[in-house]
């Protein structure tokens, strides 16, 4: 237990430092976003504690937010999507229900289930996060669209990552 | 009592999950306010320290560009110099009729004064962009000063740390900035509508003023933050629909915010003056 947790909090790290001292300068073409830190908080594992959750996710986007300089944004997407997270899990149950143990990623279902997974739940984040910045429906086409290619992107930089990094936690 | 205690322990989940999003809530709105939170911001040491050493790598890859800046901008300076040093030789060359000299103020009040910055973090793709640059409270920055580059104008100064500062950029959708078209002197509004990095909107600007593409728009002054006739962009496109009051222009800005490195934070000594003069006039017409 002890093993994972300090694994996690490793990770907890690397995703933080990666998205801000890299992909904070990626951009494409304006619009296209890649927030890769939201993979770390999909992947927790699946018995870990709502409320836990929901502070692990808080603490990760207030992190986020302190190199952005748009306080409170980063946190208040990570905290919605921390929230709904599990209640997707339960609906997503595979054969069987899942292990104490078990890791919601790619490893454990293989990538049809963990796309159809991730997808709504980055798309909320992104959702929150573009509408409130923009404080409102004014633009909302544009916003609309700065979401879609931002989900695309995000979705796809965390598909490769998973397959690069596999997290099937040794137990 | 105990039943709602109980009631509440139920839906731990959802009053946390509750909690922490109007924290979030708070903590958006009041950051969106003029002066936001001092703290937890990338002015904040630690984490401008690792912005700074990013855009060090990142600044490997702007070299020449950079180069090509100071030296332009040197080449217009001594151009500058030079006509001062013209216009100052002769005069002082013919013999004056001593009975004629007027008295002139000998001390030319020093109105504004340059505080040389580096950018260590800077935005262009999201609403609400700001700059981190590397001067702070030790070099005499304080919040509300502007910030201009040696092409135009950048932003304004939001929050200050003891050597960092985070600056407010013109892409921004809620910052507004006076300025004037420099060939007729109408005075409009320049605002950023969140698209496209290089264009803001320029507003205000009656049918009669007949902008046209090409024209400069340059800073009015009349807000005390920005000096007179710093650059801001020429007139990239001219809009006039029927029956509407002002123009839709749209303003290609001269600085590419992509490429900002090296900016001038501006000191106005008479900002105070200014602004508690036109506060008098304000609470007289209330």
């Amino acid at each position: 237990m002890s093993r994972i947790s300090i694994l996690q909090i490793v990770s907890f790290f690397i995703y933080l430092l990666y998205q801000v001292l890299i992909l904070q300068n990626v951009v494409l073409f304006h619009t296209a976003f890649c927030f890769l830190y939201v993979a770390y908080l999909l992947v927790l594992p699946v018995e870990t504690n709502p409320l836990a959750l929901m502070g692990i996710g808080f603490i990760m986007g207030f992190a986020v937010d302190m190199f952005y300089d748009s306080l409170g944004l980063h946190a208040f997407a990570c905290v919605l999507i921390m929230y709904l997270r599990n209640y997707w899990l339960n609906n997503l149950t595979p054969q069987g229900g899942y292990n104490s143990n078990d890791v919601p990623s790619l490893a454990l279902n293989g990538i049809q289930w963990f796309t159809v997974y991730a997808t709504p739940l980055v798309l909320l984040h992104h959702g929150a996060l573009f509408f409130t910045e923009a404080g409102g429906f004014g633009m909302f086409w544009f916003t609309l669209w700065k979401i879609i290619t931002s989900s695309l992107f995000t979705i796809l930089v965390i598909l490769i990552a998973q397959f690069l990094f596999p997290s099937r936690r040794p137990r | 009592m105990e039943r709602l205690i109980l009631f509440i322990y139920q839906n731990r989940a959802f009053f946390t999950f509750l909690m922490l999003e109007i924290f979030c809530a708070w903590l958006i709105v009041s950051n969106n306010a003029y002066q936001g939170t001092k703290f937890f911001n990338s002015s904040n040491g630690l984490v401008a320290g690792m912005n700074s050493f990013s855009q060090s790598v990142r600044d490997y890859f702007q070299l020449s560009e950079v180069n090509r800046m100071l030296a332009e901008e040197n080449a217009t300076l001594k151009q500058a110099l030079e006509q001062q040093r013209k216009q100052i030789y002769p005069i002082s060359n013919i013999p004056i009729d001593t009975t004629a000299i007027v008295r002139v103020d000998t001390i030319p009040a020093r109105k504004y004064e340059f505080i040389s910055a580096k950018v260590v973090n800077n935005h262009v793709d999201f609403f609400k962009n700001f700059i981190t640059i590397d001067k702070g409270k030790d070099a005499g920055i304080e919040p509300g000063m502007a910030v201009i580059s040696p092409l135009g104008a950048v932003g304004k100064v939001k929050t200050v740390s003891n050597h960092y500062s985070v600056v407010t950029s013109i892409l921004h959708i809620d910052v507004m900035v006076s300025a004037i078209l420099k060939r007729t002197e109408h005075f409009g509004t320049i605002q950023w509508d969140g698209r496209d990095p290089d264009l803001v909107e320029f507003k205000y600007i009656p049918p009669h003023a007949s902008p046209l593409k090409g024209d400069t728009v340059i800073t009015s002054g009349y807000n005390a933050i920005f000096p007179e006739g710093v650059m801001i962009g020429v007139i990239d496109d001219v809009k006039l629909n029927e029956a509407a009051l002002f123009y839709d222009l749209k303003v290609r800005l001269s600085q590419d915010f992509r490429k900002l490195s090296f900016v001038n934070v501006v000191k106005n000594h008479r900002q105070q003056e200014q602004d508690s003069v036109e506060q008098v006039i304000l609470k007289l017409e209330r």
